[in-house]
């Protein structure tokens, strides 16, 4: 079983990574060069939930140098129709150890690394500055903003993800280059318009499809592989088993990413979504203020 | 304007449009995924919907006659916003994508 190094040995293809991702380097597009620059990788999954346990799975399976987990939930048993990193016996137990469980145990050769507590204003600048990419696989509007303005103020590249009853969402973001998510979405609905997956529910299989579309999305930037979601917006209905797709453009007076911005430092996002201090009506899941 | 629903065919003459809902605001447009609308401009397309489904403008539309800032729509994907917003022309057999913001989730929001 090969040791943990630094991140930088990760490049180091030994006899068994050679074994282990020989089906990736088997593609011209991937190659030895691009496994070593997946292995030197370091992404953030913020949610280990519908989204990021696919998400967080097959990153782990692909052996990105350094996997960073956070979310502060516990596992439910609502959660285990659609969240595949967690089990019945984990139920009650915080997400982060769970899936770091499953993840150390699918890849050893993968630094998991588990951030206590919530992704907030307080913690994300210097969160994100610790990695390359981020992987946006939360559940409120709140969440996506902060995401999305951390994103843009630390210059990290991140893939959006988003899904409810049948249908889903993705995309990717590269600040500098092409639109944010506050270009696409300038404002979050108010609280009660759109329905969330508790309400109004979701296939397991959906975060699941989403979920996976984001792992990919985070290989190809890391190997420079094929053609990303930048700039385009892909809708999957589930229903229909339909794939659409549109072209987003980044708006020159985004509050973020404009020519003018007017956002220059992270907010308070639950005031945004026009949620209570307690994250809105959940009182199970508070969302603390920074 | 005229609304058409699946089973009317008015032949090859009439100008119509394909409009697609995403999921949270089909039921406010009668609850079908896909179906085809008769009109010339994006805001004439939420006015015949209204037509039909009253209360659906007011889903989209906010109160100072602006689209609401959580959705976009797309004639043949590209986003109106960039476009002529909703006085966007529209031609026969374009495409129309009403797309809101969706988060998931716990109820949070």
């Amino acid at each position: 079983m090969a040791e943990k190094g630094a991140i930088e040995e990760r490049g180091d293809l030994n006899p068994e990574r050679i074994r282990r991702y020989s089906r990736h380097m088997l593609l011209p597009e991937i190659g030895v060069g691009g496994q070593r620059k997946i292995a030197k990788g370091k992404v953030l999954v913020v949610g280990a939930g519908g989204l990021g346990s696919p998400a967080a799975f097959y990153l782990a399976a692909a052996g990105v140098g350094r996997l960073g987990l956070i979310d502060g939930d516990l596992v439910d048993l609502s959660n285990l129709g659609r969240q595949i990193l967690h089990s019945t016996p984990d139920i009650g137990r915080p997400k982060v150890e769970s899936a770091a469980e499953k993840l150390r145990r699918l890849n050893p050769d993968v630094e998991v690394v588990v951030h206590e507590g919530r992704l907030a204003p307080s913690n994300a600048l210097d969160l994100f500055s610790r990695y390359d990419i981020i992987v946006d696989a939360t559940d409120s509007f709140a969440a996506r903003y902060l995401i999305n303005d951390a994103c843009v103020l630390t210059g990290r590249p991140f893939v959006h993800g988003s899904v409810l009853r049948f249908d889903g969402q993705a995309s990717t973001f590269v600040p500098g280059s092409g639109p944010c998510y506050r270009c696409l979405y300038p404002e979050p609905p108010a609280p009660g318009t759109v329905p969330s997956c508790q309400e109004a529910g979701v296939l397991g299989p959906v975060p699941g499809i989403i979920g996976t579309i984001q792992a990919l999305e985070v290989l190809k930037l890391l190997a420079g592989a094929g053609r990303t979601l930048a700039g385009r917006l892909l809708l999957f209905d589930g229903l229909a088993l339909r794939f659409d797709e549109v072209n987003l453009g980044r708006d020159p007076g985004c509050a973020v990413c404009g020519d003018h911005p007017t956002i220059k430092g992270l907010i308070d996002y639950d005031a945004f979504c026009g949620l209570a201090p307690d994250g809105g009506p959940d009182a199970r899941n508070p969302r603390p203020l920074s | 304007m005229t609304y058409l629903t699946p089973e009317i065919d008015l032949g090859g003459e009439q100008m119509t449009c394909k409009v697609r809902i995403s999921s949270p605001l089909r039921r406010f447009a009668g609850g079908a995924r896909e179906f085809q609308v008769e009109a010339a401009t994006v805001g004439d397309l939420i006015r015949v919907i209204e037509a039909d489904h009253p209360g659906f403008a007011a889903k989209v539309i906010d109160d100072q006659g602006q689209l609401r800032r959580f959705i976009n729509i797309y004639v043949n994907q590209e986003d109106i916003r960039f476009a002529g917003g909703l006085a966007t022309p529209l031609k026969d057999g374009d495409e129309v994508s009403i797309i809101p913001a969706i988060a998931g989730g716990s109820g949070g929001h």
